[in-house]
């Protein structure tokens, strides 16, 4: 399979410059530089990237959002990974940061920035003194600071620790609390291609979208473009957890059937049980059931089936699983996640959270599953940003499918006092 | 009183340095994770401080605090036991092994061991989902866990 992002991971001392150049790391911006901005933004257009962080938005129209005229501009890195089954970016950050360096510097060029912040999610301590590492070494060799390469083009970066909080991946909250601000999600429009941070036109892409530029540009939008599906270009970083034999993140080219990532590459259902669900994209999209494994890995197909390709994590369920206990870990996870500036996500995830606690401790009643549905209706399409769509989706795609396993709790219930 | 230690103090010259002057404000939460690094916990006296230092009043200070789980208002150990119990952790058995963690360390879930050395937090995804169950233990991630590994790993800590 077609590797961009991991065909020499797990070579030795990559993250260092001196093997990162030996691999031929930096070699793009030589190239973009003979290159006009806008030439580049329309070269990332051409490749068909979207972006990797969640939502698959396409990178280069994102690009050509920002607002005309308005300096100074910024790039802020999403290096929050907090999604529930992802683990991708962090696999580049501590083994790559050169990669998303090039990456920055690539996007900082095309849109005219001058500013970059990496913002890294508190617990990622130790990826953080390694990107430090990184940017230090940069500076030395020329690739950031004043007039990089020669080129007359100037760009900083810095990194910006998080301090626990699910809600700053969001981008407007990733940008309240890069302002020093509590992590609430602001009202969109303006987007902030048009006022980000500093109420100043900036891009905020993922890490994993980030790294696949310098690719582009070393080989033309047209070798990313041949890669993948009509509408879902390139390769992604899948995270494979859950009941597999070998866990792990595997670079798939888009398209890529589910079922060969579950049973080839990630080896299989542990103790050969059976298949029972998959979450294809992270705990934020709904969970589909066994006989949909042979769905292609990619945003249309998993769209065609109800759910959505996310941020690329892949949880896999057996068949030794009540998927209420599933549900009931989720929904525990959003109400803490919660941010509480608006009503029906603050109240509803833990409305939801009691009545599946007491369905998966025997305490059920069976209208309880209705209350579910109603919560979940009363959360859909209401809340300020879409952590609350978010908190519905495990809880709603459960039942829908997996209705028998709430049946089963709950006719235990009536089984035992009946006795 | 509080105080930031001479290495932090060179530190916060240096995180200043990444924002522009009239949006210091944005130093806000690199400096309380020097704090809780320094101190193991934030007080109202170094929220204080850091307010003095970005121009902002503590009332600010405290509710920017107060919305990050990385903060806490009373100190921890001296190491700080971040246990995953997230979906793909739950899937493969973290449940069982918190409960065997705190049991070794004779705490409660949330508790802090009386001599401060271990302080024990269920914890949500923390991006390590491909090698759960796991843990991280100050700044460092433990993965593929099993409860001799735990044994091994807590009783090699000093
Ligand atoms: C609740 C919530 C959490 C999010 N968490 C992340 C995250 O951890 N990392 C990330 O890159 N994007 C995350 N996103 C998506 C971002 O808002 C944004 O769409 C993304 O960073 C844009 O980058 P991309 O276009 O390169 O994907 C999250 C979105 C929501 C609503
Ligand atoms: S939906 Fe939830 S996370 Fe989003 S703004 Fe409302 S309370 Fe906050
Ligand atoms: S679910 Fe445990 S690290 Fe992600």
């Amino acid at each position: 399979m077609t590797q961009i992002l991991f065909h020499n991971i797990n070579k030795k001392n990559l993250h260092t410059l001196e093997v990162y150049e030996k691999e031929g790391g930096y070699k793009g911006l030589k190239k973009a530089f003979a290159k006009e901005p806008g030439e580049i933004v329309e070269m990332v257009k051409a490749s068909g990237l979207r972006g990797r962080g969640g939502a698959g938005f396409p990178t280069g129209l994102k690009w050509s959002f920002l607002a005309k005229d308005v300096f100074p501009r910024y790039l802020c890195c999403n290096a929050d990974e907090s999604e529930p089954g992802t683990c991708k970016d962090r696999e580049l950050l501590q083994k790559n940061p050169h990669l998303l360096l090039e990456g920055m510097i690539l996007c900082s060029y095309a849109c005219k920035i001058e500013t970059g912040y990496i913002y890294l999610r508190g617990e990622f301590y130790d990826l953080c003194e390694i990107m430090e590492g990184a940017i230090e070494e940069a500076y030395a060799k020329g690739y950031l600071g004043q007039n990089i390469l020669g080129s007359g083009f100037n760009l900083d970066i810095h990194t910006h620790l998080g301090a626990g909080a699910y809600i700053c991946g969001e981008e407007s909250a990733l940008l309240n609390s890069l302002e020093g601000g509590r992590g609430e999600p602001r009202m969109k429009p303006p987007f902030p291609a048009v006022q980000g941070l500093y109420e100043k036109p900036t891009v905020i892409n993922n890490v994993e979208t980030l790294c696949v530029v310098p690719f582009i540009v070393n080989n033309g939008p047209e070798k990313h473009a041949a890669l993948g599906t009509e509408k879902s270009k390139g390769t992604k970083l899948v995270s494979v957890s859950g009941h597999v034999k070998k866990p792990g993140n595997y670079e798939i080219e888009l398209g890529t059937p589910v079922r060969e990532i579950i049973y080839d590459l990630a080896g299989g259902i542990r103790d050969d049980n059976q298949l029972k669900a998959y979450i294809p994209g992270g705990s934020s999209v709904p969970m589909v059931t066994a006989d949909l494994v042979d769905t292609p890995y990619d945003y249309e197909s998993l769209q065609a089936i109800g759910t959505m390709l996310g941020s690329g994590a892949l949880i896999v369920i057996d068949d030794t699983v009540n998927i209420v206990e599933t549900a009931l870990r989720l929904t525990s996870f959003y109400m803490h996640e919660s941010c509480g500036k608006c009503t029906p996500c603050r109240e509803g995830t833990r409305w939801m959270w009691q009545l599946l606690q007491q369905i998966h401790t025997g305490k059920g009643q069976p209208e309880f599953v209705e209350k579910l549905e109603d919560i979940c209706d009363n959360m859909s399409f209401k809340c300020f940003c879409p952590l609350g769509d978010a908190a519905v989706a495990p809880v709603i795609s459960s039942i829908q499918k997996f209705r028998a396993d709430y049946d089963e709790l709950i006719a235990k219930l009536k089984a035992d006092t009946a006795v | 009183m509080f105080a930031f230690s001479k290495e932090a103090e060179e530190k916060i010259e240096k995180i200043l340095k990444k924002y522009p002057e009239e949006r210091k404000r944005s130093a806000l939460l690199p400096l309380l994770t020097l704090v809780q690094r320094q101190e193991r916990h934030v007080n109202p006296d170094a929220m204080r401080e850091i307010g003095r230092r970005l121009d902002l009043s503590p009332a600010y200070v405290q509710s920017v605090c107060s919305f990050y789980t990385m903060y806490s208002s009373k100190p921890v150990g001296k190491y700080l036991i971040l246990f995953c119990v997230n979906i793909s952790c739950q899937l493969n058995g973290c449940d069982v092994l918190l409960a065997h963690t705190a049991k070794k360390l004779n705490i409660e879930i949330g508790g802090t061991t009386n001599d401060m050395k271990f302080s024990l937090h269920r914890e949500e995804c923390l991006a390590a989902c491909s090698g759960g169950p796991m843990m991280r233990i100050n700044d460092t991630f433990y993965e593929n866990l099993t409860a001799a590994k735990i044994d091994q790993i807590l009783d090699s800590l000093d």
